[in-house]
C-alpha cells in the first residue's frame, strides 16, 4: 500500500502569538516549529498501517526551506521518503491544489493528514484534495482499519460518531484516537538522515483568498476570586455582571 | 445579493448552529434562500424564516438522509447554479467543513472558515476568522466572485422576528459516484445538550478524581441547562466519552458561560475554550494556570463547592 501523509509546520502548541510589520507577518521570535499535532495522529496511523500491510509512506510539506527539520521528524518516524513543495503555502486552495497535482504522480492508496492545522484551523484541505481528485473523503477520522481495499472508518460527529466504509482510494482528515504518537529513536533520527528529500517547485501560483491584516484578541481583564464559602456572589455576579444566567 | 446557507438537521430540527447560520445570511442583506437535507416537518423548516431565510429548498430523497459529504457538495452545487447564489454560509461543523470544501472546488468559489464577524464590504469583501485556535484572528479578502463563509459557533445572534418562510422540494440527479462512502452506522447522545452546540458548559478535570464522581458535574449542568465537557487526561483514562474532550485536539467551544472544575489549565485545554464569553474556575490549587485566563475564581475543593453551587442556582431558578 502507497501513504501520503501531508504534514504541517506549525509553532509549537505553547507559542506565544505574535505579529509584526504592521500587523500582516507572524512573529517567529523564539517560536519552536513542530509537525501539526493532527497530522502528527496520520503519520503515526500510517506507521502501524505499514507494519501491518506493508508499503510506503511518503511524507509531504508545502512549505519553504525552513520547514525541511520537520519533514527529517516524519521521516525518523517512519516515512521513508518527504518532497518539499518549494512554497510559502498561501491559503488552503493553494496547498490543497500542490498536494493534489504531487498525489497524481505518486499513485497513492491512501492520503492522510490532521483534520486541520493549528495555526489556520481550517479543517478543509483534505477535501478539498478528495475533490481535485475524485476521490471519497472523510474528516474528522478517529479510527481506520484497512481490510484488503476496503476502508472502515469511525468519524467524529456533534455529539456521538459515525461508521463508515469505502473503497481505497481514499483522502483522510485524522485525530486522536486514531494512534499512538510516535517518538522518533536514535536509530530512526539516523536513518533519517540518508532517506531522500526531493524538492519540488510548485505546480502554480494560485490562491483564492488575500490575507491582509492580523489582530489580536482584547486583553482579558482580571480575574475576580469569590471565597468558597460565600457561592451565591458567584451566581450573583454570573446573573447580574455577566448575564449568562 | 443571493446568498445560499446550508442547514443542518438533527432530529427533525434545524440545529442551533445552522439557524445562526441563517441570521448572520440575513446580516449580510439580500435575498436568502437555506437549503436542507432529510427527514424534517415542514413546519420546522420553514422556522428557518424566523431566523432570516426568504425561502428554503428541502432535498427530501432517501439518498441524502445519512451525511454523504460529497453529494450534499453536489447537491449544493446545483441549488448555487438553480439560486445563482454569489454567497454560500454554512455553520462550521464536522458536515460543515468537509462539505464547503468540496463545493469550493466545484464552484471555485474563495473560502474562509472559522468566521467570527459580518463581512466588511466596503472595499472588496472580507472576512474576519479566528486563527492559532482562538488565539488570534486574520482578515482575509475573498476574492473570487462567490464566496463560501462557515461561522464559528455563537458568533451570530440567532434572529426571531422573521415569518414562516415558504418551504420548496428541491430534486437533485444524484450521481453514484457521489456515494461511494456508505455510513454503516452512528452512535449519537439523545436528548442531552450536545457540546459543540451549547451555550453553558460545565466540564470537568482529573481533580474529580474518577468517573465515580461525574454525578456532581451533571447535576450542575442539569440544573444550569448546560452540556457537560472534560479534560484531554480524562477522555485519555475512559472516565468519560471522547466526543466530550474539550481542547486543542478535541472538540473547540465557544459557549457564553465554561465553568472548569478541577481542571488546571494546561495550554492545550485553554485553546479549546478560550472562545467563551465568561469562564469560572474552581480549583483547590490557587497556583492553577487556569486562574489566569478566568473571569471568575474559587479556590476550593470541588466537592465542596460544585453542590453549593448547584444548590444556589436552583435557588435562583425557583
Amino acid at each position: 500500500m502507497k501513504i501520503l501523509v501531508c504534514i504541517t509546520h506549525v509553532p509549537d502548541t505553547t507559542s506565544k502569538i505574535a505579529f509584526t510589520e504592521g500587523n500582516t507577518k507572524f512573529d517567529q521570535t523564539g517560536v519552536q516549529y513542530i509537525i501539526g499535532p493532527y497530522d502528527d495522529y496520520a503519520l503515526a496511523r500510517a506507521v502501524e498501517l505499514k507494519e501491518q500491510t506493508g508499503g510506503s509512506i511518503t511524507v509531504l510539506n508545502v512549505g519553504e526551506a525552513e520547514t525541511e527539520p520537520t519533514l527529517r521528524k516524519a521521516l525518523a518516524i517512519g516515512a521513508d521518503d518527504a518532497i518539499r513543495i518549494n512554497a510559502f503555502p498561501k491559503d488552503s486552495y493553494f496547498v490543497a491544489n500542490q498536494i493534489a497535482q504531487a498525489a497524481k504522480e505518486g499513485n497513492y492508496d491512501l492520503i492522510l493528514m490532521g483534520r486541520e492545522s493549528i495555526d489556520f484551523n481550517s479543517g478543509v484541505v483534505h477535501s478539498m484534495v478528495g475533490e481535485l481528485l475524485s476521490m471519497p473523503s472523510l474528516s474528522p477520522v478517529m479510527t481506520l482499519d484497512i481490510e484488503g481495499s476496503t476502508a472502515k472508518m469511525t468519524r467524529e460527529i456533534e455529539g456521538g460518531k459515525e461508521y463508515l466504509e469505502a473503497d481505497l482510494p481514499l483522502v483522510l482528515g485524522c485525530q486522536e484516537p486514531i494512534a499512538e504518537w510516535k517518538i522518533p529513536n536514535m536509530r530512526g533520527i539516523m536513518t533519517a538522515r540518508t532517506k531522500p528529500l526531493n524538492v519540488v517547485e510548485p505546480t502554480d501560483d494560485t490562491a483564492k483568498t488575500q490575507l491582509s491584516t492580523y489582530e489580536m484578541p482584547p486583553a482579558k481583564g482580571a480575574v475576580k476570586m469569590i471565597d468558597a464559602d460565600n457561592v451565591s456572589e458567584l451566581v450573583d455576579l454570573l446573573k447580574n455582571e455577566a448575564k449568562v444566567l | 445579493m443571493s446568498i445560499l446557507v446550508f442547514i443542518e438537521i438533527s432530529e427533525g430540527e434545524i440545529k442551533k448552529s445552522s439557524l445562526e447560520a441563517v441570521s448572520y445570511a440575513a446580516g449580510i442583506g439580500g435575498e436568502v434562500t437555506a437549503i436542507a437535507f432529510g427527514e424534517a416537518s415542514q413546519e420546522a423548516l420553514a422556522a428557518a424564516g424566523k431566523a432570516g431565510a426568504n425561502k428554503v429548498l428541502h432535498v427530501a430523497d432517501e439518498k441524502y438522509k445519512q451525511g454523504n459529504i460529497q453529494a450534499y457538495a453536489s447537491a449544493l452545487a446545483a441549488a448555487v447554479d438553480t439560486t445563482g447564489a454569489e454567497t454560500i454560509v454554512l455553520a462550521k461543523s464536522s458536515l460543515g467543513d468537509p462539505v464547503s470544501a468540496r463545493l469550493a472546488i466545484k464552484i471555485g468559489a474563495s473560502l474562509a472558515s472559522n468566521v467570527t464577524e459580518l463581512p466588511d464590504t466596503s472595499n472588496g469583501f472580507t472576512v474576519k476568522r479566528s486563527i492559532y485556535t482562538g488565539k488570534a484572528f486574520a482578515n482575509v479578502d475573498l476574492t473570487e466572485g462567490k464566496r463560501i463563509i462557515g461561522i464559528k459557533k455563537n458568533a451570530a445572534i440567532i434572529k426571531e422576528d422573521g415569518a414562516d418562510a415558504a418551504v420548496e422540494a428541491f430534486a437533485v440527479n444524484a450521481e453514484d459516484a457521489d456515494f461511494k462512502v456508505k455510513v454503516t452506522s452512528q452512535e449519537k447522545a439523545t436528548g442531552e445538550i450536545l457540546l459543540p452546540e451549547a451555550d453553558l458548559v460545565v466540564s470537568g478535570g482529573r481533580g474529580l478524581k474518577g468517573p465515580e464522581n461525574w454525578g456532581m458535574i451533571e447535576d450542575l449542568a442539569k440544573t444550569l441547562g448546560a452540556a457537560t465537557g472534560c479534560s484531554k487526561p480524562v477522555s485519555d483514562m475512559d472516565w468519560r466519552p471522547h466526543h466530550e474532550h474539550v481542547g486543542q485536539t478535541g472538540i473547540k467551544v465557544a459557549p457564553s458561560l465554561y465553568i472548569a472544575v478541577g481542571i488546571s489549565g494546561a495550554i492545550q485545554h485553554l485553546a479549546g475554550v478560550n472562545s467563551s464569553k465568561y469562564i469560572v474556575v474552581i480549583n483547590k490549587d490557587p497556583e492553577a494556570p487556569f486562574f489566569k485566563a478566568a473571569d471568575y475564581g474559587i479556590v476550593g475543593d470541588a466537592f465542596e463547592v460544585v453542590p453549593k453551587l448547584t444548590e444556589a442556582i436552583k435557588a435562583l431558578n425557583n
